[in-house]
């Protein structure tokens, strides 16, 4: 069975981009991580769509429209001389459901951000440690040890203490914790092929070492770095939601799902739909990421015999 | 097994250095001078360069964080500039509640947590199997000031009048209070080191009604902690279950399991005797590694469930830029992070022969 299939894919192995397709396909053939694609697929087109599918503004504060209005839905039986707000009214007066639809561009901005800023650093400070060796190596590593030892998210409301409260700030702080998550995969992955035969060869060619690291290393590092930063992103997502809570991130009238919680939290007893959506919301992009990231994981694992 | 701490021990200094150096880098870093902080309207170039003097501002950064290392070395945090007392009292007060949160959560996430990956593993790929790792997934996904204010929402609003009522905020129903350990055990003259671990103690309202035999007021405290316990150790108790299944499903496919069974030892000596020995390892590293998600989780789920810890208080310093309070309490939660990773990484030793020294 094992050496039908080793025969198997040395016969037909295809072109370059064999290993990118090989990942697409046993992607594809896991349910969970194809239910993690459906729901970021709806996230972004939500994400891109946001002016059309609002109806209103997300910071229009409506004149005449009561704080707190449970859902009014016409289809389901709100009478139809009533405005309908199908998530209801928030408690400064604004139409609820604009406010969660905007709310996807910053997750995902704010996921996709600071993950892509960390990875870029992350990525450099490692590749650059294991390359160069010796003390640097010793020096960098040693660092983000240190940073690794703070809890992550204490680590990122200290850095938001120092910085100020604020969104970017947020974004900031939130890169930095997880900078040494990427430092680490990186350097593994360029120690595990600096010595191998096709850089020596490069080298004996006389390639600068920039080059070697740039285009014959760090692409062997990627696959790595992709689940790792998918996942990351979830993990992103639900950090910058806890600061933006605690009022130290997203500033109102920003719609940001965790801003929102924070927000109207005291309307837990008199008007909940207003805390169960956003929530819903955070969890629904969350859980898409993880599970995109644990099917990309077992896709692109070549350990794994698919 | 004493050597192999002392090696332990000496790998970690670097990174405790490391800490307390970025805390200390961290309140030099923030914006505005911290005279002009510190004396407000009081501000005079005079007063200023003796304030300078007085705390050290002046010297070398060398010189400044060996005095903050001396500082912390006797349990000096400072004064807090919002409310004018000592740190160390402020973290006395507020600390015990933070750790008790975190010790009942870590509780729930492996008590709940590993007999559930047991179950989803030795059920693998069964429906049941299927369920609980999608709750897990589900659980791990959800944010925790969220999920508190869900199982505030279920329990104290919804269940209202029903036996399953749980209060949905505080420490201790108001009114309530606890004497301090010092007056019940006649402990007033004590002073230092000794009387601190004391009023450590003494906050720690779990621990305090328990060895006092307060049973009504132990009660009472467990009750205010279930629902914040639940909301903080979900995520860990998600990441737990999915760590010992796939560990117990590793273990479970090698010969000396197929070999025990041929024995004709019982299924439950086989699963918790022979294998989940074995897979012990990685899942006592998660169990150390979520005691971070734990801290941060308590942090922000106190000023959910309105209890007096550490979270209430570092939010409040924050925009009150009250920068001994944050860095005190950062500095000690990652020391608490460091510490207990060390017992678990000693744990491997106990755990596992293979790890331990010759």
């Amino acid at each position: 069975m094992a050496t039908d299939s080793a025969l198997e894919s040395k016969v037909y192995t295809k072109a370059p981009n064999s290993l990118w397709y090989n990942a697409l396909r046993h992607l594809l053939k896991k349910r969970s991580a194809v239910v993690g694609i459906a729901m970021l697929g709806m996230l972004v087109a939500t994400a891109i769509l946001a002016p059309v599918i609002a109806p209103y503004d997300p910071a229009q504060i409506l004149d005449g429209a009561k704080r707190n209005t449970p859902p009014c839905i016409h289809l389901l039986g709100c009478p139809a001389d009533q405005p309908q707000h199908i998530f209801g009214i928030d408690g400064n007066s604004r139409d609820f459901f604009s406010r969660v639809v905007y709310g996807s561009r910053l997750s995902l901005e704010i996921g996709i951000v600071s993950v892509s800023f960390a990875i870029v650093v992350g990525t450099l400070l490692g590749a650059v440690a294991s390359y160069g060796g010796g003390w640097l190596d010793s020096v960098v590593m040693r660092m983000m040890d240190v940073l690794l030892a703070f809890p992550s998210l204490l680590l990122a409301i200290a850095i938001v203490a120092v910085l100020g409260p604020g969104l970017i700030n947020t974004l900031l702080a939130i890169s930095i914790v997880s900078i040494p998550h990427y430092a680490r995969v990186a350097r593994s992955s360029v120690i595990s092929v600096k010595e191998l035969d096709f850089v020596t060869a490069s080298r004996a060619l006389g390639e600068s070492s920039t080059r070697i690291l740039f285009r014959r290393i760090l692409p062997n590092a990627l696959t790595p770095l992709i689940v790792i930063g998918t996942l990351g992103i979830a993990t992103a997502i639900l950090d910058a939601a806890a600061l933006s809570f605690l009022g130290l991130g997203a500033q109102p009238p920003t719609p940001e799902w965790g801003l929102m919680l924070g927000e109207e939290r005291n309307n837990l007893f008199n008007a909940p739909f207003l805390l169960f959506i956003p929530g819903i919301a955070i969890m629904i992009t969350v859980l898409g990421f993880n599970l995109l990231g644990d099917g990309l994981r077992d896709a692109l694992d070549p350990r794994l015999n698919h | 097994m004493l050597g192999f701490l002392v090696r332990r021990l000496v790998l970690v200094t670097p990174v405790l250095l490391g800490i307390l150096f970025i805390t200390f880098a961290l309140g030099r870093l923030i914006p505005g001078d911290p005279c002009m902080i510190a004396l407000g309207e009081h501000f005079t170039p005079e007063a200023c360069a003796q304030f300078r003097e007085r705390t050290g501002l002046n010297d070398t950064i060398l010189v400044q964080f060996l005095h903050y290392l001396g500082n912390l070395a006797h349990g000096n945090f400072g004064t807090s500039l919002r409310t004018s007392q000592a740190v160390t009292g402020i973290v006395l007060l507020r600390l015990p509640m933070t750790l008790e949160l975190t010790i009942c959560a870590m509780l729930f996430a492996t008590v709940v947590g590993i007999p559930l990956g047991v179950f989803s593993a030795t059920r693998h790929n069964s429906a049941a199997d299927v369920l609980t790792m999608i709750t897990a997934n589900f659980g791990v996904s959800m944010p925790v000031f969220w999920l508190g204010l869900m199982l505030a929402y279920l329990f104290a609003i919804m269940l209202k009048g029903t036996p399953l009522w749980l209060p949905p905020s505080g420490r201790l129903t108001p009114g309530t209070t606890v004497p301090p350990l010092t007056t019940t055990f006649h402990l007033q003259n004590l002073s230092g080191l000794p009387l601190a671990i004391v009023t450590f103690a003494s906050n720690m309202v779990v621990f305090n009604s328990l060895i006092t035999g307060n049973w009504p007021v132990l009660g009472d405290a467990l009750r205010h902690l279930i629902l914040p316990a639940i909301a903080v150790g979900t995520i860990p108790m998600a990441i737990i279950a999915r760590m010992t299944r796939s560990s117990l499903l590793e273990v479970l496919g090698l010969e000396y399991i197929r070999t025990a069974r041929a024995k004709g030892l019982s299924e439950r000596v086989v699963i918790y005797r022979h294998a989940l020995r074995n897979a012990m390892l990685p899942i006592v590293t998660v169990v150390g590694l979520q005691l971070g998600t734990l801290l941060g989780g308590a942090v922000l789920t106190e000023t959910v469930f309105g209890l007096p810890g550490v979270g209430t208080f570092l939010v409040g310093s924050i925009f009150a830029r009250d920068y001994s309070v944050v860095q005190a309490f950062t500095v000690i939660i990652a020391l608490i992070f460091v510490v207990v990773n060390l017992v678990v990484d000693a744990s491997y030793a106990y755990l596992d022969p293979r790890v331990r020294p010759q």
